[in-house]
Parts: structure tokens; C-alpha cells; sequence
């Protein structure tokens, strides 16, 4: 046994033993919900540790107007869609870009959003519009991609954003009372911001942070750190060597060079103050429409994602969970992505 | 979707950068880091998102040891 | 010179339509069944037989270790034999799409006869049918085997069984995937015919109780159907399912898991404890099982579980593989 080994036996059997206050912990990255499952991570806790999903997954927290437009622009005359795979079985307030597709829509699906380029190139006639969201980590690839764009002067690629950032939604979960005792910082959303932004954020709400990595050990490790930390507001870096406390300085700059802070709108829990990111007035001729997407009317009036999303209810306190809402016919967001919280809690059961 | 892997540089070009992971090959945007072969980095939508620091990683491994003693 | 490729004409059951059957279909698939063209094949028979069809519509046609006729006639083999058969006929109905090289169809014919060979079936009887389209190809396979003592079943699997599993798992579904996203990378489709290993398995003297092979949804998807036909707790170890680090890292770099990654040439075979060395040495005689080993094992427990005892001792349940958007694999 080697003595990360016998560290990993120490850090598990301590958080099997945990028998002080119960602490209910959010990881808010839909990987960080994903290898939770896939480690079998809450069979190693003690009872008094729960863990919870927040509103970690870009595609589950994009507002029904958002999908819709897609839709709208799928159809239009010359113009593609191009997006990464998850978003295409999203629900909008009536129907999936998936639908659209088979009706006559044009929709591609990328690994990156730089195979944009091709497409573009191929098909001068076509306007490609990006749906690009997700949170910081990926953001400084769609200021790349623009920067891009302006350098070899492409006219036909535009986006379509519903960029999200985090410390802003985790600040509006605490103002509302959320029951949780601390989180599990997003890992890589850390790699690009740093593991210092979440410093204020840490002070205020007087919860400590955990930026973890994606392994069971991280995990872990992570997981062992926030129970200690009960109680106080400091930021632990459990992913050091991909997280610099002060992030990835050169995609700030590109990020903030093209893109400024805006109010955004989450599906299910309304807006938020300074959550999100849209082009910069002097690219907005690049953008399709972004700013006007203020409204959110989910498929099914009793869908409880945004409760889901926020941690305050569990997806089997949602009327719909496995009755009118599954996997196979989904009617809200947090059933359709790999890393939805509902899906999660589905397939575990 | 913030999915990021590790991976080693194989080539650097205008750019872009040859990236292996385990036999895997994929061509990614160097634009937010600057990256030279040999280089262990962290791979995310088709973009190298950051180097990662081989000696980090034994901090890791000491801070997870500090763990221990509780 | 043009290439020539699939016309309507091809599809019009006239002289254009005979020069494709006699050039491409009865050359590649000669034999004195098929040769007498008449309107369907007459074979000799048994007294149990094995029946199953499977349609193909892989994208790309061609793809690193096999093709979609390669695929087409291994996965009906491989369906037949899951049952304990010995697979004798196939045969294949083409919808060929106009714009499809001949060339191409040529080579995908030549694939099917090479690997109908290695199984030991024939190709008896077959149809062509042209639509419009961009040079697409799909192709349905129906099989006939003998099954002299067709016992094997999720039903028949016991408490105290171990599985085990033929090989390496999500090779076939990395293959595809690679071509189709800009990933470079020499994974090999897996795809091929379990005729030796399962011959080997039958004519032995180990007591099969069930079998399946791994195809779409992976070995998590078939192990959760067979769990919730036998009525037991099926028990995985992850730390003993054989994946190479090119795949694993393949999976990563995507957000996929290789339990839920598809195979074309796996399958998973329950036997008792006392027969699982000698199911072991069996399977690694073929080519195609060198890597077998066993991953888990049946208990009693709650009906229709698999459960993953994970690398760092956690426990994960395995359901069936529900709302990936993937491309099409087989």
C-alpha cells in the first residue's frame, strides 16, 4: 500500500466515522455530479453528510426563450445551427431542436466550436449560428473562436449566447437561504478564473469551498476538506496542479476583451444580477439576438427544475419525476443532460 | 460539458498544437496558453485550457497527505 | 475516369439491375445455393433451429477494423450463437442509395463473403432495392442457425455464477466516434464473429447458463436486461473490466463511459464458479478473447440490480443506458 493509499483509507474511514453536524454540501459542475455517481461517492459518507446538486449544468440552466430561438433560427432560410450534442434534446416551450431537425430545421452538432470554421468556410451562402453557452471554462474558447473569426475576416459565423457565471448564482443560492454548508468548487470553471475568485464569495456567505478535480481521490479529498472547514469562510485548492490561485490570466483578458457581465436569466430560478456574459457593443453585429431572450415558460407548468436546480427540493419531490418526466420523454432540463440532476437521481434509483 | 482531459504535447503550429492522450490525438487551439512539447495540458472543447504543473501535482499529493493528520 | 456509382436504373429490376447481382452480389457471394437464383433458397435443416434479423446503418461505411458488410454479418452470427446455436444461413437485403460508388459496394460485398467464410455461413439468399439519396448503403441480415440444445438464457443463471466478460470493452464504439469527430487515433473496431470461442464453449465441458454479446448500450445496457430476467444481483468489479488506457482516455476526453460504450465482437457468459478457469483458457484460445477475464459475479440479493464496486471503494447502480444523443454506431 502506498502512502496515498493509506491517505485515501485515513480520508475515507474519517468520513465514514463523521458523526458532527450534519453538513449538506453542493457541487454546482454537472462532471462533478457525474463522477460523484460513477465513484459511488455517497456510500462512503457518513449519513450526516449529504451531498446535493446545484445549478451545474449549462444545458439544464438555459431558459425555455433560449431554446425556442434556436429553434426559430434552425428554420430560417440559409442559416444552420451548430451546437454540442446535449443541448439538441432540450426542451423548449414547444418541442426540441432534435424535433426541428426532423422537420425541415438545420442543426449540426460539434465537438468544438472551432469546426465552425470549416462549415463556414464550406458554405459561404449559410449563416452558422454557434448556441453557445456554458459557464467561465468556456467562455475564453468562444472569445478565441471571435478572435479568430475577426482575423481572417469570416462574415457568415454568429452566436448565439447564454454564457453563465458562477460565483454570481452560488451568491443568489445563499441570499436565498439554501440549506447547504458548503460547496464543492467547479474545477475547471477554477482553472480558468482561479481559485482566488471564489475568496470573496468563501468571506461573505462564511462557508468554505472546496475546488476539486474529478476523480474519486479529488473528490474525496475535497469532500474531506469542507467537513473540516465547517463553519469558515476560506477557499481550499484540492485541484492545484490545474488550478492557479489566480487562474488563466491570458483567457481573462480574451474573455474581457469581447464579452462584459450582464444580468442572466436561469431556467426555473428567474434573474440573476451580473450572471452572465454577452458580446461587447462593438461585436453585437456577431451576435443573434442574445440580449432579447428574457423569458422563461417551461413545457410543463409543474415542472420544479429551477427548485431542483437551487437544491431546496429534491427531483423525487417533483410531481413529475418518473411519472409524466423521463428520460425518454423529458419535460424539463434537468432530465435530458448526462449531468442533470434529475437524470442523476433517476438512474441511481 | 466543462469536461477537460489531460494530455501531453506532441507539436506545436500557428496556434494550434498536436495533443496526445494515451494514443489519441487531437488538434487544439493554443490562444489562451502558451505551450511547448512536452507539455502536459489540460484539453477542453477542441482548446488547451492550461499547462498542467507536474510538481503541483506533488503538492496535491502532500496536501492530501496533510489530510491525514488529523 | 468517372466513377461510376448507383443509378435508379439499378433499381429497376431490368438489365441494369442483373448486371449488379451477377457482378458484385453472386461473384462475391458464389455458391451452389445462391447460384440457382431461383425465388427463395432451399437448404437442408434441423430439428431446433435458431432464427434472428438485425438491420445496418452505420456511419461511415468504412471504418478502421471492419465495414458496415463485415458488421452486418457478424452481427447476426454472433446473435445466433448467443443462444447456443451453430449459425448455417444468412441473408441480406440491401437499400442502396443513388451516388454510392460501385467500387464501394463491391468492397463491402467482398467483406461480407470474407467474413461469412470465417464464421462458416452462407449467404443463400438475398434482395437489392434502389432510393434516392447521397450515396448512402443500409443492409439487413437474417440468419438461420442449428440449436441442438438451446438451454442458455438469462433464466438459467444461478447465485454464486461468475461473469465473464470476452475481451475489451468499447472498442467498436471508439472506432466510429473517431471518425466522426476530429479525434486521430489508430482504436480498432472490435467487430467480428464469436464462432470459435462459443464453438469451443458448447464442445466443452463447461456449463454455459448465460450468454450475450456487448453491442449498443454497452455492457452496463445488457447486463441491466439480463440482471432483470434472471431475477438476481449481478455484482461488477471496476477495477477488473478490461478496458486498454487508449480507450479509457478515448472515453474521458468525450465525457463517456466505457460501461455504456458499444462493442460488435464481445460478449459476457455466466458459469458456475467451479467451470470459470476452464471458460477462462477456452475463450483465450480465440484470436478474438485474449483478453477475457472475469469481472463479477450473480448473488441472490435485489432482483434485477448490477451493482459496480467502484476504484475507491463506492458502489455505483448500473441502469440501462438512457438519453445520450450519440451517432448511430452499427
Amino acid at each position: 500500500m502506498s502512502d496515498l493509499d493509506q491517505t485515501l483509507a485515513a480520508v475515507k474511514a474519517r468520513l465514514k466515522a463523521y458523526d458532527g453536524p450534519r453538513m449538506r454540501i453542493m457541487e454546482v459542475c454537472g462532471s462533478h455530479t457525474s463522477a460523484i455517481v460513477k465513484n459511488g461517492i455517497p456510500g462512503l459518507l457518513s449519513p450526516k453528510i449529504e451531498l446535493v446538486a446545484g445549478p451545474g449544468c449549462p444545458v439544464c440552466v438555459t431558459p425555455t426563450d433560449y431554446i425556442d430561438r434556436l429553434i426559430a433560427l434552425s428554420k430560417e432560410k440559409d442559416t444552420c445551427v451548430v451546437t454540442f450534442g446535449d443541448l439538441l434534446r432540450v426542451p423548449g416551450s414547444s418541442g426540441t431542436l432534435m424535433q426541428a431537425k426532423t422537420a425541415g430545421g438545420r442543426a449540426a452538432m460539434v465537438y468544438s466550436p472551432f469546426d465552425t470554421l470549416a462549415l463556414a468556410k464550406a458554405e459561404p451562402e449559410t449563416t452558422f449560428v454557434f448556441a453557445a453557452v456554458g459557464f467561465e471554462t468556456t467562455a475564453p474558447v468562444y472569445a478565441l473562436l471571435l478572435d479568430q473569426i475577426l482575423k481572417e475576416q469570416i462574415p457568415n459565423i454568429r452566436f448565439l449566447t447564454a454564457v453563465k457565471t458562477m460565483p454570481p448564482v452560488i451568491d443568489a443560492l445563499c441570499a436565498g437561504g439554501a440549506d447547504v454548508q458548503g460547496f464543492i468548487a467547479p474545477g475547471h470553471v477554477a482553472v480558468v478564473i482561479g481559485a482566488d475568485a471564489f475568496k470573496p464569495l468563501a468571506e461573505k456567505v462564511q462557508l468554505p469551498f472546496g475546488v476539486a478535480g474529478f476523480t474519486g481521490r479529488h473528490l474525496l479529498a475535497a469532500i474531506d476538506g469542507i467537513v473540516r472547514a465547517r463553519g469558515r469562510g476560506v477557499v481550499m485548492n484540492f485541484y492545484p496542479e490545474a488550478v492557479a490561485q489566480g487562474g488563466n490570466a491570458k483567457a481573462q483578458a480574451l474573455v474581457a476583451k469581447y464579452f462584459e457581465p450582464g444580468d442572466a436569466l436561469w431556467r426555473g430560478m428567474g434573474v440573476i444580477p451580473g450572471s452572465g456574459y454577452y458580446l461587447k457593443a462593438a461585436y453585437r453585429r456577431y451576435d443573434a439576438g442574445s440580449r432579447a431572450l428574457q423569458h422563461d415558460r417551461p413545457m410543463n407548468a409543474a415542472c420544479r427544475c429551477g427548485e431542483v436546480l437551487k437544491g431546496t427540493i429534491s427531483p423525487k419531490d417533483c410531481p413529475l419525476f418518473k411519472t409524466a418526466c423521463t428520460p425518454l420523454h423529458p419535460q424539463g432540463a434537468c432530465m435530458v443532460s448526462a449531468e442533470g440532476n434529475c437524470l442523476s437521481v433517476y438512474n441511481e434509483n | 460539458m466543462c469536461v477537460a482531459w489531460p494530455g501531453t504535447v506532441i507539436s506545436c503550429e500557428d496556434g494550434s498544437a498536436v495533443v496526445d492522450f494515451s494514443g489519441n490525438r487531437v488538434t487544439a487551439r493554443t490562444g489562451l496558453v502558451d505551450v511547448a512539447p512536452g507539455d502536459k495540458v489540460l484539453v477542453h472543447a477542441g482548446c488547451v485550457l492550461q499547462k498542467m504543473r507536474e510538481e503541483e501535482a506533488e503538492e496535491m499529493k502532500k496536501l492530501f497527505e496533510a489530510l491525514g493528520d488529523v | 475516369m468517372e466513377q461510376r456509382t448507383i443509378t435508379t436504373e439499378h433499381g429497376s429490376g431490368g438489365a441494369a439491375t442483373s448486371e449488379l447481382i451477377d457482378g458484385i452480389f453472386a461473384k462475391a457471394f458464389d455458391n451452389p445455393v445462391l447460384a440457382q437464383m431461383e425465388d427463395s433458397a432451399v437448404v437442408p435443416g434441423a430439428d431446433e433451429i435458431a432464427v434472428t434479423t438485425d438491420s445496418f446503418v452505420v456511419d461511415p461505411l468504412f471504418f478502421k477494423g471492419g465495414d458496415i458488410g463485415r458488421l452486418a454479418v457478424c452481427g447476426t452470427v454472433n446473435d445466433l450463437l448467443m443462444r447456443g446455436a451453430v449459425p448455417k444461413y444468412l441473408t441480406c437485403g440491401f437499400i442502396l442509395e443513388t451516388g454510392l460508388p460501385l467500387e464501394d459496394l463491391e468492397k463491402i460485398a467482398e467483406s461480407m463473403a470474407a467474413t461469412a467464410q470465417e464464421a462458416g455461413v452462407t449467404i443463400v439468399a438475398g434482395d437489392t432495392k434502389v432510393v434516392e439519396g447521397r450515396g448512402g448503403l443500409y443492409v439487413n441480415t437474417a440468419g438461420v442457425g442449428f440449436a441442438p440444445c438451446s438451454t442458455i438464457g438469462a433464466r438459467q443463471i444461478q447465485p454464486g455464477d461468475v461473469i465473464i466478460l470476452s475481451g475489451n470493452l468499447g472498442e467498436h464504439h471508439a472506432a466510429i466516434l473517431s471518425e466522426r469527430l476530429s479525434i486521430d487515433t489508430d482504436i480498432q473496431s472490435d467487430c467480428a464473429p464469436l464462432v470459435d470461442m462459443v464453438g469451443a464453449l458448447m464442445a466443452g465441458t463447461v456449463a454455459v447458463h448465460g450468454m450475450r454479446d456487448i453491442t449498443r448500450g454497452g455492457l452496463g445496457t445488457i447486463l441491466k436486461e439480463m440482471a432483470e430476467a434472471s431475477g438476481l444481483t449481478f455484482e461488477l468489479e471496476e477495477s477488473r473490466l478490461p478496458v486498454t488506457p487508449k480507450v479509457r482516455d478515448f472515453c474521458s476526453l468525450l465525457g463517456l463511459d466505457p460501461l455504456y460504450m458499444g462493442n460488435e465482437g464481445k460478449m459476457a457468459v455466466m458459469v458456475p464458479e467451479s467451470d470459470a478457469d476452464e471458460a477462462l483458457r477456452l475463450i483465450r484460445m480465440s484470436a478474438y478473447g485474449t483478453h477475457a477475464a472475469v469481472v463479477g459475479r450473480v448473488c441472490a440479493g435485489e432482483p434485477g440490480e448490477v451493482m459496480v464496486k467502484t476504484a475507491v471503494g463506492g458502489q455505483r447502480r448500473i441502469d440501462v443506458l438512457r438519453g445520450e444523443g450519440l451517432p448511430r454506431i452499427c
